[in-house]
């Protein structure tokens, strides 16, 4: 319902700028083809203006903390233990930790494990997945039924039960390893929708006058099929992409994921809560901070999703 | 076995009247969950340089089957190539291996589809795909497949063609699709066009004027053309010979004139009257009786008899031979074959 009396609202403002767009640019008007509908459909969209803001703002916070904070949490005299659990102030918005290190400051560090883990899972989850997705459609037969039943044995493991299973396994973890785990664990969800979509996608006629005008399988694999095929692959990631971080920070949560001294979300919430009720503010500030991060997330992979599914128009 | 092909020495064309393809015994069969349905029964057929051979026929006699088989783009299995040779300038492309045959499909023959739009790529420009061509069998640069693919819709007529080479297919008319399908069939100047109902998805008026590009652009470069159709209309201007498929057969193959003025077999005799007449306004239509056969359970005999008027107890038992047709002194009659035991009593009757 808001929705659609914020858009209303925008469209005389977002109608004045073209009008004058078209007396500089002579090129006529283009009707849109699926891509470009999706672009001008995510302009509008207040979910994606809000959430692309956050996740931004989240990127160059994880690249360069320093822009946003004094100093590093990891100087010596960073911490002072005479300020322990001391209450947020004008100068220290988010209070200091038990150890007497300033919260906000931890906070903008923590950023970057979680910005690493979700982009880089998401990454190789979607490359392997898509991968194999698309070999076991287009090839079919053996290959097909192969790689699904051994995608399903990988599917049939819950991702958090199984990331704590190989996590403490592995021992120490880091950014990396918590990435490569879930990547593991993550992509039979890709392979499905992108096997899904290639089936669905091969038999056109064009895939057919591709080959008869000459063109090899891997041609008509990767120019043909896989750009027609994608689009829902790119829906799901963008919002799992959300859902790793939050994953990351519970298997850090729970002690297996990235570690002291190492700064992660899920690892100062741990910290934190066995006083919560004495200084609540040290774990509710990088709580608050992850679910929004989470929320930016999965509301840009909402409005993805809206824009390249034509059904929900 | 390669026969010596005369080509043209100034434009590189091949003679009219060069043959090009022959299809010899040809027999495919789908291996389904329900049985082995045989779509094509032992077609022969040929086409040579400058010529347009039509083949005509209901959905499910055979005709596009045959067409997939000759650019080799069957989905094998279910489908399955049980007998037979298919001759490119005298080469067994059957034989073949399929590294050879892709550098056959696109260069030396090319197809154009019946749907231009599910046809054409719809996340690739139109001049992406046109380019394509050039890109993978020339191995032309970016900017190059650009201009040929300019050069191209130019040739098909596309208005504006310099403006519109960056869109994208469903940005265009449905005629225009096809000219740009028949464009992409063109690019690489083939020495034979297979044309699947190229005409179907276009209204009336849009028909004539694809048929009568592909006719010009044909003659100028002295191409084959297989043109397959289940469209009577379409067919009398621009082909020179017919055959006519039912259940996977060839039943009746005639040059075009003397199939409309006096053809030899039940069922061509059935499809001609059954095309609607300014001069019959008010009476009811004529309509063959029945439907055609399904694949799996082929009528014994002649396929057409439970729908044939004139069907006789030799029609139900034996199937009947292409016949060489002859006139009524028993001269042969060129080109002229008929798949009927009655085809005497058809023809002259």
């Amino acid at each position: 319902m808001s929705d659609t009396i914020t858009k209303d609202a925008s469209a005389p403002a977002g109608d004045n700028t073209p009008k004058t767009e078209p007396a500089k640019n002579q090129k006529p008007e283009r009707v849109a083809s699926l891509w470009s509908d999706a672009v001008r459909d995510l302009r509008r969209n207040p979910l994606f203006i809000i959430g692309g803001v956050l996740v931004l703002a989240l990127i160059v916070i994880s690249i360069v903390p320093g822009w946003f904070t004094d100093g590093s949490p990891f100087a010596n005299g960073a911490c002072d233990l005479s300020h322990s659990l001391e209450r947020p102030s004008a100068e220290h918005w988010f209070g200091y930790d038990v150890q007497g290190c300033d919260n906000y400051t931890r906070t903008i560090w923590g950023a970057r494990n979680s910005i690493i883990v979700g982009i880089l899972t998401t990454t190789l989850v979607t490359v392997v997945g898509s991968l194999l997705g698309l070999l076991a459609g287009w090839k079919g037969g053996v290959i097909d039924s192969i790689l699904s039943r051994f995608t399903e044995i990988f599917f049939s493991i819950p991702t958090l039960l199984g990331g704590m299973l190989i996590m403490s396994m592995l021992g120490k973890g880091n950014a990396y390893t918590v990435s490569l785990v879930m990547a593991v664990l993550g992509w039979p969800q890709i392979y499905r929708i992108m096997r899904a979509s290639v089936l669905a996608n091969k038999n056109n006629d064009y895939v057919m006058a591709a080959r008869a005008l000459g063109a090899g399988a891997g041609r008509i694999t990767f120019r043909h099929i896989l750009p027609n095929a994608i689009a829902p692959v790119i829906v799901v990631a963008a919002i799992s992409l959300g859902v790793y971080i939050g994953a990351e920070s519970a298997l850090s949560y729970l002690g297996i994921g990235v570690q002291s001294p190492e700064i992660s979300w899920g690892l100062m919430i741990s910290d934190a809560q066995v006083r919560f009720l004495a200084a609540p503010h040290v774990l509710l500030f990088p709580a608050a901070v992850l679910s929004v991060t989470v929320l930016a997330f999965i509301m840009l992979g909402d409005a993805v999703r809206d824009a390249l599914d034509p059904k929900l128009r | 076995m390669t026969t010596v092909i005369e080509k043209n020495q100034k434009s590189g064309r091949l003679e009219i009247g060069t043959p090009l393809l022959e299809v010899k015994d040809l027999h495919v069969e789908f291996h389904t969950r329900d049985g082995v349905a045989k779509a094509v029964n032992g077609v022969n057929y040929s086409v040579a340089a400058g010529e347009t051979l039509a083949v005509l026929g209901e959905s499910g006699s055979g005709k596009s089957v045959t067409a997939q088989t000759i650019m080799g783009i069957l989905d094998m299995p279910p489908g399955k190539i049980s007998q037979g040779q298919i001759l490119f300038r005298g080469q067994d492309m059957l034989a073949m291996k399929e590294e050879e045959r892709r550098l056959i499909r696109g260069q030396k023959i090319a197809m154009i589809f019946q749907d231009a739009l599910s046809s054409l790529n719809p996340v690739m420009t139109v001049g992406a795909q046109l380019g394509e061509m050039f890109r993978v069998h020339r191995g032309a640069s970016k900017k190059e497949a650009r201009e040929k693919a300019i050069e191209l819709m130019e040739r098909v007529r596309i208005p504006a063609a310099r403006q519109r080479v960056g869109d994208y297919p469903h940005q265009f008319s449905g005629g225009m699709r096809q000219r740009i399908m028949i464009a992409m069939a063109l690019s690489m100047e083939p020495d034979l066009i297979i044309a699947d109902e190229p005409t179907t998805a276009l209204d009336v008026t849009v028909q004539a004027q694809v048929m009568d590009l592909l006719a010009e652009l044909q003659a100028e470069y002295n191409m084959g053309l297989i043109l397959i159709t289940h469209d009577l209309g379409v067919v009398a201007d621009v082909a020179d010979k017919i055959a006519v498929m039912y259940a996977g057969r060839i039943v009746e193959t005639a040059p075009v004139r003397e199939l409309y003025a006096n053809p030899a077999h039940p069922y061509t005799k059935g499809l001609l009257r059954s095309i609607p007449r300014l001069d019959q306004k008010g009476q009811e239509l004529y309509a063959i009786k029945g439907l055609p056969p399904n694949l799996l359970k082929v009528p014994a005999g002649c396929a057409f008899n439970p729908r044939c008027d004139v069907a006789t107890d030799l029609c139900r038992t034996e199937i009947p031979k292409l016949h060489q047709v002859t006139d009524k002194d028993g001269k042969e009659l060129t080109g002229r074959r008929s798949a009927c035991h009655l085809w005497k009593e058809t023809l002259h009757g």
